[in-house]
């Protein structure tokens, strides 16, 4: 950006809002990552990352595809985000009766393929439309400039859809996460919890990748949530922390895109390692205090009493 | 050999009807039960009744289909032949009044879920939305929390309900889990094995638990076991599960040289210790994982 920083907050703020763009990228970023903060702590949960990572990619052929038909590009993401959502739900699963948590180490071979094939029909689409090598960057690694007005509107409808759906699924979506065969025996039908929940991913993931690129995505999918399953362990305060940490990553991370050379992507990513590492480390911290409490007072006075005699 | 099986179930029932010991109703009836799995029979031609505050065992060497048998009674399997009913209608799932703890289910260290949240998604974790504590909704709420607190002091895993999961032993987290079966105040507990994993002295308390969940509030419990001692002293029937066929009755019946010689078409003698404890000795040259491991030798 050609702005300057004058390290005064509020003067910085007023400038960075004065841009139409500037206001557009932040209010796409608040819906985006708020949807991206509450799916991914169940996508955490449910140890789907890579389904979610999959599915971020998925996404990218989609984009480039629309660039190259001349569509909106959100429509791309979309659409073949849901539709590898349901692919990857249909896919056949083998795991153990009992498994629980997750159950995608037997397809991770299949999803990875899968993975690999997206990229590359991806690659060929920027490839047949030629002239379109910037794009390629900001399709990858996410951009603040050119998010229109329309294109908040389908991300805002789509976010609060997934938000909605999210909610509804709720409990049965926590209990076939945590304990499936019980749920399954409780009569939550698990299977499409389970499909519900990879199109809300589907859905999250598309919408990530038009502020952070396809490439990283995890960067509020992924690291908001993971930090906020070390902080807390009550599943109520984790969703609300992960959106909380998201909501923040992004809109430090769009400021800092505003100020200076680097785009989006990398400060958004940056910011979500750092709250990852941060949590990680207080967890450690946290733990080993809890193992091995400070000694009080009276062992003390033993030990001073066996050295006198 | 199901026709011998069936008429010892017979005899067992009469007998127990003369007692005027169990007079409680019907809460699992099995006629002519079959299952498959993968396109194999597991087993068929079973035939039982558990009534209400019956405290039954499930014995029987691995892979004969004793978590098959809960799982189908449960509605989770369906039924190859034969009919049943629990608890007044066809087996189906989401049955509130069931209580169920799968076999030997253990969450990773990586597991960040406090103990307390486990067992409260058993109390409403089949309602589909979120609850919402600021509203009118409230009251319900208040309900579960103290409910749930109430189970977890049942089974003693105040100490770590708060902890993560994952960081619980196995055998806290199993206390945790017969919470999570036992907080709906259910007719009928289905328990795969709980004693699995559990010390000596946990193995006694929680049988004891069981047992007085079981007679104090009618509460009929069929409980998977290889080692029948800890609950022996509690059992009303047990019912025994071999390749050859079923067999139910009273433990005093069930277990003994004669019907495990015939369940495992080999001789096998039950002898008894000073406690009354069972052992179950088979030939010599039996292979191991053919002998019913009825207690572990000292
Ligand atoms: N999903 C499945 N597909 C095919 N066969 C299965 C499946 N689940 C179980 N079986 C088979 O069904 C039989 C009964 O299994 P089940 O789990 O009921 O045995 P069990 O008596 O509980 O054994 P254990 O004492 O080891 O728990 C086994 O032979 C097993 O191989
Ligand atoms: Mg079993």
């Amino acid at each position: 950006m050609t702005t300057e920083l004058n390290w005064n907050l509020v003067d910085d703020i007023r400038q960075l809002l004065s841009f139409h763009f500037m206001l557009n990228a932040l209010r796409a970023g608040t819906i985006v990552a708020g949807v991206a903060g509450a799916v991914g702590y169940l996508m955490v949960l449910r140890r789907q990352t890579f389904a979610g990572h999959t599915l971020a990619l998925i996404g990218f052929p989609g984009a480039a595809g629309a660039t190259w038909l001349g569509l909106n590009t959100a429509v791309g993401y979309f659409g073949f985000c849901v539709a590898g959502a349901l692919i990857i739900s249909a896919l056949p699963r083998r795991g153990a009766p009992n498994a629980g948590l997750g159950g995608f180490s037997e397809e991770s071979a299949a999803i990875g393929t899968v993975q690999a094939f997206a990229l590359a029909c991806g690659f060929l689409f920027v490839s047949l439309y030629s002239g379109f090598l910037n794009g390629l960057n900001s399709l990858l690694f996410g951009t603040i400039i050119g998010i229109t007005d329309q294109q908040i509107l389908v991300l805002l409808i789509a976010g609060a859809g997934c938000l909605l759906v999210l909610i509804l699924l709720g409990r049965p979506l926590l209990f076939s996460t945590i304990d499936p065969e019980v749920a399954r025996a409780k009569g939550v039908p698990t299977r499409l919890v389970g499909t519900a929940f990879l199109v809300l991913l589907g859905v999250a993931a598309g919408g990530t990748s038009q502020i952070t690129g396809s490439l990283l995505v995890f960067a509020l999918l992924v690291a908001p949530a993971a930090a906020a399953t070390r902080l807390t362990a009550q599943p109520a305060a984790g969703v609300a922390l992960s959106i909380m940490l998201a909501l923040l990553i992004t809109w430090m991370g769009e400021a800092f895109a505003f100020f200076s050379p680097y785009p989006i992507g990398f400060w958004v990513t940056t910011l979500g390692f750092a709250a990852f590492l941060l949590a990680t480390a207080y967890r450690g911290i946290a733990d080993r205090i809890a193992r091995h409490p400070p000694i009080p007072y009276p062992p003390r006075r033993v030990l001073s009493g066996s050295a006198g005699r | 050999m199901n026709r011998h099986a069936g008429e010892i179930a017979l005899d067992a029932t009469a007998s127990r009807n003369l007692d005027g010991v169990v007079a409680g109703r019907e809460v699992v009836w099995l006629s002519g039960a079959a299952a498959q799995m993968g396109g194999q029979t597991i087993w068929s031609d079973v035939s039982l009744t558990v009534r209400a505050g019956e405290f039954i065992a499930i014995l029987g060497p691995n892979g004969v289909g004793k978590s098959t048998l809960l799982k189908a009674i449960l509605g989770l399997v369906p039924l190859a032949a034969g009919q049943a009913r629990v608890l007044g209608a066809r087996p189906k799932t989401g049955n509130a009044a069931t209580g169920y703890l799968p076999q030997r289910r253990a969450f990773d260290p990586g597991v960040r879920v406090r103990g307390v949240d486990i067992v409260r998604l058993g109390w409403d974790g089949d309602r589909w939305g979120v609850p919402l504590p600021a509203l009118p909704w409230a009251h319900r709420s208040r309900i579960a929390r103290q409910r749930v607190r109430e189970v977890i002091d049942l089974v003693g895993a105040q100490s770590y309900a708060n902890r993560p999961i994952g960081q619980s032993s196995g055998g806290e987290q199993q206390r945790l889990l017969i919470a999570q079966a036992l907080v709906r105040r259910p007719e009928l507990l289905l328990l795969d094995e709980p004693l699995d994993s559990l010390d000596v002295t946990s193995q006694a308390s929680i049988s004891a638990l069981i047992q007085s969940v079981c007679r104090s509030e009618g509460v009929a419990v069929m409980l998977v076991a290889h080692d029948v001692n800890p609950i022996l002293p509690y059992l009303d029937q047990v019912i025994y599960l071999s390749r050859r066929g079923v067999v139910m009755g009273p433990p005093e019946e069930v277990i003994t040289a004669d019907t495990l010689s015939m369940l495992y078409g080999t001789p096998i003698d039950v002898l008894r210790d000073h406690a009354g404890r069972l052992v179950v000795v088979g030939q010599q040259d039996l292979p191991l994982h053919r002998l019913p491991r009825l207690r572990h030798s000292p």
